[in-house]
């Protein structure tokens, strides 16, 4: 159960934008700039970012959630579960790899990422911008992972859930509007 | 050196923000509402900002705890000694009880959202802390988070000289968090 009264309706991180809007508004601002705005990166790519962070957090309700996001948005479903478990054989580009490899050292701490892993990616073809975007979207959801899961927000136990929710990030991005959430 | 090429003469995430200002915009945003605002919270600035600063302390993030710890102490009335008491320890430190009990919470979050425990949201209740405290210090520390792992997962540029954060602290306690940084 929350530690905080939310709308029954509204699990996981849902419940909490909605309880403090005022928050939520720059924090979803920033993540439709990160994951759905203007980037070299596709919109698979930066949600397998959000995946493999939120999965290194252990944070179920993020992980599943970016999961299917990830899984609509590349229309496969192994890659993801590749990167998460076989991160070093998964089938993603080599400069991919790099980056979440970066993504998985911010995920425990920035002090972690070395010279070299910036090199490594660079050498396969990461833009600066590139490497910007990998760790400030690691960070964010260093943040999200721990707002769920401090507030002990409430974590969905049906998959089908996170394939509906994974459609709405898909077709609605991540701004608010009233309807939002009226088909989950 | 930083891992990307950051323009030089700003220190910390303010080179990140001058880097990209699209995604400085909701950054920003983000702790105007959180911390600075004096309508938004029934905590003060000031115990938002030490909160902020011993967050930022345990995350080792030099940059963003002496920036913080400035801006604190400028919003407490001077009262240095206190910031310097929260960070060594905040179970001897003079500060409420109630904002001991917080702070308490804030190192479970930057360790990991799961670590904070129904019994530590209760003794909160217990010193008075309302749900939304509640809710701001589990943000705050979240937030924290992002902000420590975005500054030192690029290797920005943490000054030496106190002077340098000192003004900060003067700037963004007075002025808030939207306007410009000033070149140093």
């Amino acid at each position: 159960m929350p530690y905080i009264p939310l709308k029954e309706s509204l699990p996981g991180i849902t419940g909490l934008l909605d309880y403090r809007q005022d928050t939520a508004l720059p924090i979803r601002q920033l993540t439709q700039i990160l994951l759905r705005g203007a980037s070299t990166l596709t919109e698979g790519e930066r949600e397998l970012i959000a995946t493999v962070v939120s999965y290194g957090n252990e944070c179920a309700f993020c992980s599943a959630a970016h999961t299917a996001a990830a899984n609509i948005l590349l229309g496969d479903t192994v890659i993801s579960e590749q990167v998460k478990l076989h991160p070093d054989s998964a089938p993603v580009s080599d400069k991919m790899k790099a980056l979440l490899t970066i993504a998985r050292a911010v995920q425990k701490s920035g002090k972690l990422v070395t010279p070299a892993m910036v090199e490594s990616a660079k050498r396969q073809g990461a833009t600066d911008m590139e490497l910007h975007d990998t760790v400030l979207i690691a960070a964010l959801f260093s943040l999200y992972n721990r707002y769920v899961d401090g507030l002990a927000s409430v974590t969905p136990a049906e998959p089908a859930f996170y394939e509906r929710l994974g459609h709405i990030l898909k077709e609605k991005g991540y701004m608010p509007s009233p309807d939002r959430y009226a088909g989950l | 050196m930083p891992h990307i090429d950051l323009p030089e003469g700003y220190p910390g995430i303010r080179s990140l923000f001058m880097f990209s200002p699209e995604t400085a915009k909701p950054l920003n945003d983000l702790v105007q509402t959180l911390l600075h605002d004096p309508t938004t919270s029934t905590l003060t600035p000031g115990e938002r900002e030490l909160i902020a600063t011993y967050t930022s302390s345990l995350n080792h993030c030099k940059y963003c705890a002496s920036t913080h710890g400035a801006i604190a102490k400028y919003q407490l009335g001077g009262n240095e000694a206190l910031v310097k008491d929260v960070i060594s320890d905040p179970s001897k430190a003079p500060v409420s009880p109630k904002l001991r009990a917080l702070l308490i919470i804030a190192a479970q979050v930057q360790e990991d959202g799961k670590k904070v425990k129904t019994e530590d949201v209760a003794n909160a209740r217990q010193q008075g802390a309302t749900d939304k405290e509640i809710h701001d210090t589990v943000l705050i520390a979240a937030a924290f988070c992002m902000y420590n792992r975005y500054v030192d997962g690029l290797a920005t540029w943490a000054p030496d000289d106190p002077g340098i954060y000192d003004a900060i602290g003067k700037q963004r306690a007075s002025e808030g968090y939207l306007t410009k940084p000033f070149k140093v």
